[in-house]
Parts: structure tokens; sequence; C-alpha cells
């Protein structure tokens, strides 16, 4: 149905005088740039996944082998990864610190969310909107001052001090897009359960959060791939190879000397992104609606 | 349901303890709700953004307490040529990076609002490269760029014959600086594309169909229509991309690592090096803050571009 009025309206805006018919049309202003789009956006994932298979021998020699395809596929430097490093390691760490810091910035956001919006008292816009402004705050001027506070706190070297941090970056976002959620629960269900006698926490728990279940979604599978993903503080607060987290171990510990192990480089990036992308592609509908409405917001 | 709900209400109904009182009143309960995030934000965000401008002021060095300098460290800023060229690569970065992002992410998201088969599947592939922890994909241009085995030198060389030798990516400054820029408009372009689409899906149809009945061209649509509607998202989404765009550091650190003879430092990448590798606590905390203007000024660009909207939607919408 929206299909033939889509057609009927690009064919209704093409004056008579024009050469081509619609589809020829459609096809070079539509799909021939998305197809160009489509193909760099992906290259360096498929150049990724491709080089973690490639023996090395393939690898650095183009001339007698295509570099766009394998011809003996080889697990060794998925292997070299998994047991000649603390790659197993670095995963738990980074998983820790990712679950741990996105239940903190979960909990403490859907509070300060529930009081912003629902507990209504003078000067709560101020407050939501002191916690927008804490978004605009960019970790490359907070890292240096942060590290000096970690090791105050003698918290340096621990994924401790990265699931405390995190939510400085988390809390702001997820607060921001579960007012918007709560916005959307009728005030009604509330004011019914209230006359009924329910307590504001019971309320809370019993009609708020079951209802604002997709929002919870949103923002956690968020939370989770921003703290997957931070790699700045986890650079500057952790000294000691065993306790780094992904990213920062790939670069850190995996990078040695003048020649480059292309191949467990690319397989350490590929097993990197595979829980997030794995994540990502369960929700996507939530990842995009959480991206959006945060902007719309 | 009702039958096992209703008599444990009955219950705390009869004899509502202290502490359910005490969490029922509204300005205790509300003190209690905002403590956890609120305390985050102070402690860690605050806190080090304050006494990051301290340390500014400082000669701090790791593992030693520091003492009031004054303006020293920023008069010696200002000379430092080092200093200089970051401030310059940081706008040109964020100056070419943010246009490339929003002139291709604008095309992907009008060419994506249009009808085709496997939209939600294109939609979901478009994200990816913004959804992969940017230091890995930077690890794969880091490969991508290689001075020997760069893919694009075997395509240009090898393949279509349009130059003699491999591309030096990363080896000479100017090259470096554009290759770091590319690497950063491939990640910021999903970014761009999905907010303007969901920009683009809440202009109404009947704008189009009342401008086509008019006989409007699709540029004229385009230039009177679609921009003008998608300006106060536009401006949002490109102050978020300023400010972070301006203030990256993971590209950077990991492709060149400022290198080559330090032509591609950003001002973020410097503060790292000065203050956590080099230990200037106070140095790299003067460079961090030496940010602030600018981030200061993306911000009220953010703010106008709010403010545009409310007068242009008229008073009566919140």
């Amino acid at each position: 149905m929206t299909d033939v009025a889509a057609q009927s309206n690009v064919a209704s805006a093409t004056p008579d005088t024009m050469a081509w018919d619609s589809r020829a049309r459609r096809v070079v202003m539509i799909y021939l740039p998305l197809a160009c789009f489509i193909l760099i956006l992906l290259f360096p994932f498929y150049w990724m996944a491709i080089t973690s298979f490639k023996p090395n021998a393939e690898l650095l020699n183009y001339k007698e082998h295509n570099p766009f395809w394998i011809t003996s596929p080889t697990l060794a430097h998925v292997k070299h990864l998994l047991f000649d490093t603390s790659y197993p390691r670095w995963l738990k760490t980074t998983m820790l610190v990712a679950i741990g810091s996105t239940f903190l910035s979960l909990f403490a956001s859907t509070l300060a969310a529930y009081a912003i919006e629902r507990l209504r008292f003078r000067g709560s816009p101020y407050v939501g909107l002191g916690i927008y402004l804490a978004y605009l705050v960019p970790p490359s001027i907070l890292f240096i001052p942060l590290a000096t506070v970690i090791v105050q706190f003698g918290l340096f070297d621990s994924p401790l001090a990265l699931i405390l941090v995190y939510p400085t970056f988390l809390v702001p976002f997820c607060t921001w897009l579960l007012i918007g959620y709560f916005k959307s629960i009728p005030y009604e269900l509330e004011e019914c359960a209230l006359v009924d006698g329910a307590t504001r926490l019971q309320i809370l728990w019993r009609i708020t959060l079951p209802l604002a279940v997709p929002g919870l979604i949103s923002a956690g599978i968020f939370s989770f791939t921003l703290s997957w993903n931070e790699f700045i503080y986890a650079l500057a607060f952790i000294q000691s190879g065993a306790n780094k987290t992904v990213p920062v171990a790939i670069l850190t510990e995996l990078v040695t000397g003048d020649v480059y192990q292309w191949g467990a480089l690319m397989a350490g990036s590929l097993l990197g992104s595979l829980p997030v992308a794995l994540f990502y592609s369960l929700f996507v509908d939530y990842y995009v609606s959480s991206l959006t409405g945060a902007v719309k917001e | 349901m009702s039958v096992t709900t209703l008599p444990s209400r009955g219950a705390t109904l009869r004899q509502p303890g202290w502490l359910a009182r005490l969490f029922d009143y509204k300005p205790f309960l509300i003190v209690m709700c905002l403590a956890p995030a609120i305390g985050l934000l102070l402690v860690f965000l605050t806190y080090p953004l304050g006494l990051g401008i301290w340390l500014a002021f400082t000669d701090t060095t790791i593992g030693q307490r520091g003492i009031y300098i004054g303006l020293e460290n920023f008069q010696y800023l200002l000379k430092d040529p080092l200093w200089w060229n970051a401030v310059f690569y940081s706008i040109f970065y964020t100056a070419v990076a943010t246009f490339g992002k929003f002139a291709l992410g604008f095309w992907l998201a009008l060419l994506l609002n249009n009808h085709f088969p496997f939209k939600s599947l294109i939609r979901a592939i478009v994200l990816l490269p913004w959804i992969v922890p940017t230091v890995l994909s930077a690890l794969a241009f880091w490969w991508i760029y290689d001075p020997q085995f760069s893919i694009i030198s075997y395509l240009l060389v090898d393949v279509l014959h349009l130059r003699d030798s491999n591309v030096d990516f990363l080896g000479s400054p100017w090259p470096a600086r554009f290759s770091l820029i590319a690497a950063n408009i491939w990640r910021g372009i999903p970014f761009v594309a999905i907010s303007l689409l969901a920009g683009l899906q809440t202009i109404s149809p009947s704008l189009y169909e009342a401008a086509m009945l008019d006989g409007a061209t699709s540029w004229q649509r385009f230039r009177y229509i679609t921009f003008p509607m998608m300006m106060p998202i536009l401006a949002i989404v490109m102050t978020f991309s300023i400010i972070f765009t301006f203030t990256d550091f993971q590209l950077v650190y990991a492709i060149t690592r400022g290198g080559p003879v330090n032509s591609t430092h950003l001002l973020a990448t410097l503060a790292f090096q000065r203050g956590i590798a080099g230990g200037e606590l106070g140095e790299g905390a003067a460079i961090a803050v030496s940010m602030i203007p600018f981030l200061v000024f993306a911000t009220l660009f953010s703010y106008f571009g709010l403010a545009r909207r409310k007068w242009q939607q008229g008073e009566a919408n919140d």
C-alpha cells in the first residue's frame, strides 16, 4: 500500500520530459549510493574477519594470493589469542565492569528519573537540566583529575574504579531516556494506586517500573555497550596487564615490537566486538529507539 | 491474582511501619531517590572538574603534591609550538570531520527515508560501525593503512594501475591527518544518519503534498521544507558531534599516537601524553582545561538552536 503510494509519488514528481523511467531513476538515485554506503561501512569488518582467519603466508603475500579471499582458513590466530595470552581474563574483566556499571547506573538513574518526573518538587526541572549538562562534559577533560581522585580513594588499578566512574557518562543518558518513558505512562494509574493506599515505593515497583520495561531495556543495553567500548578511563586507571579491559589490552599488550601480529590483532578485535554485535542484533529496535529518543528529548 | 495481592496490601494498610511511613514522606523520598545519581555525579564528575581546574594552576606531578603557580602552565603552553599544533589540528579535525559526517550522514538519512525491501535490516547494518568499540575498528583502519600491505594501495597499484607505488598513509603529516579524519567520518556517519532519519520521519507528508501541488521541484522541496524542518534536530546532533569530535582521543591514540613528528596530536592525546605518560599532571590538566572555552561555545550553539525551535513552533508548545 505504502509502496504503491511512494511509487506514484515519484512518478508524479517526475516531469514528462524526463528521459528515464522512474525505475531506472530509482536505481541511480537510491540503490546505487545506498550500496556504496553499505559497502564502505561494512568493509573494515569484512577485512577484520578475513584477516583473523588467514594464515601468515597468505596474509603478507598479495602477489600469489588474492587478498580478498582465503584459500586455506586457519584458527591459529584465535588459538594463540585464547591460549597464549590472557585474553579470556580480559574478556571476563570487561564483562564484569560492563555489567556492574550498567546495574549501578540503571539503579541510580531510575530513582532519579522517577523523582524528577513523578515526585515533582520545586526545582525539579533544574535538577534535570543539571544532569543533562553533565552529559556534555567529555571524559577527555576529566581523566587527569579523576586519576588523582582514584589514587586518593585507593582504587588505582582496580576494576571497581571503572565500575564507579562509568556511571558519570551513563547516568545522565539513562536518566533522560527514562524521564521520557515515565512521561508516556499515564499519571492516572498512579493516582488510582495512591487512592487505594499504596506507598510511593510500591507504586514505583509495582506499577511504573513494569510499564517502563522497554525503556529500562533500552537504557541497559546502551549502558552495556558504552561501558564495553570505553577506552580513556580504562587506559588511565588500570596499570597491570591482568586487570585491563579488552580494548585497552589489545592495544597495549598485543601490539609489541615492530612486527605487528596482524592476524592475532584482528582476531582480538573481532572477538572483542562480537559480544556487543550479538547484543545489538538481538535488540536492534531498542538501540534505534534509545538513540533517537535521547536526541529528540 | 486479586486474591493473592489483596491480603498483603491489607496487611501494610493496617499497620504501616515507621520505615514505610518515612519512605512515604515526600521530601525524604525525593532526597533518597536523587542521592545515588547526584552523589555519583558530584564525586566523580563535579569534584574532578573543579580539581582539574585547580591542578591546571599548580605544578603537580605524579607522586608529588604541587603548589599554586598561577598562570605559569598556560604561559608555557602559549609558547609551546606543539600545543599550537594540537589546537590547529583539533579545530581542523573537528571542522573537516563534522562537515564530512553531516554531508554524508544527511545523504544516507535521505536515502534510508525511501521505501525499499529489507529496510529494517539495512538500517541495522548501518549502525554497526557505531556499536563496535572504536579502538577495535581503529585497529582495523590501522591495518588498512599499513604502509606495505594496505588493501587500498593494493587496489590502486595492482588492480586499477592508477599509481606506481604504495600510498604512505601514516608516514608523513598531511596524509596521516586526512587518514585519521577519514576513519572518524566512517565511525560518525551512522550516528548522524540514524538521528537525522528519526527527524525526517517526523516531517508531515502533507507538507510535501502541498508543495507538489504548487509545483515545487525536488530541490525546492528539500531546500524549503526538509532543511528548515530539520534545523532543530540538526543543531542538537551537531553540538554533540562537535563536542565529542573535538575531545576525541581513542582514534588518534590507537592509530598514530600523535605521530609522525607530533603532527596528529589532538588536545586530548597531548594532555594524556604530558599528564599521564609524562607524569606532569599540572601541565596535562592545563591542556585539558584549554579545551573548555571551545566546549562552552559549542553548548551555547546548541542552546540557541533549541531556542530557535521554540520560536518557530510558537508560544503554545512546551
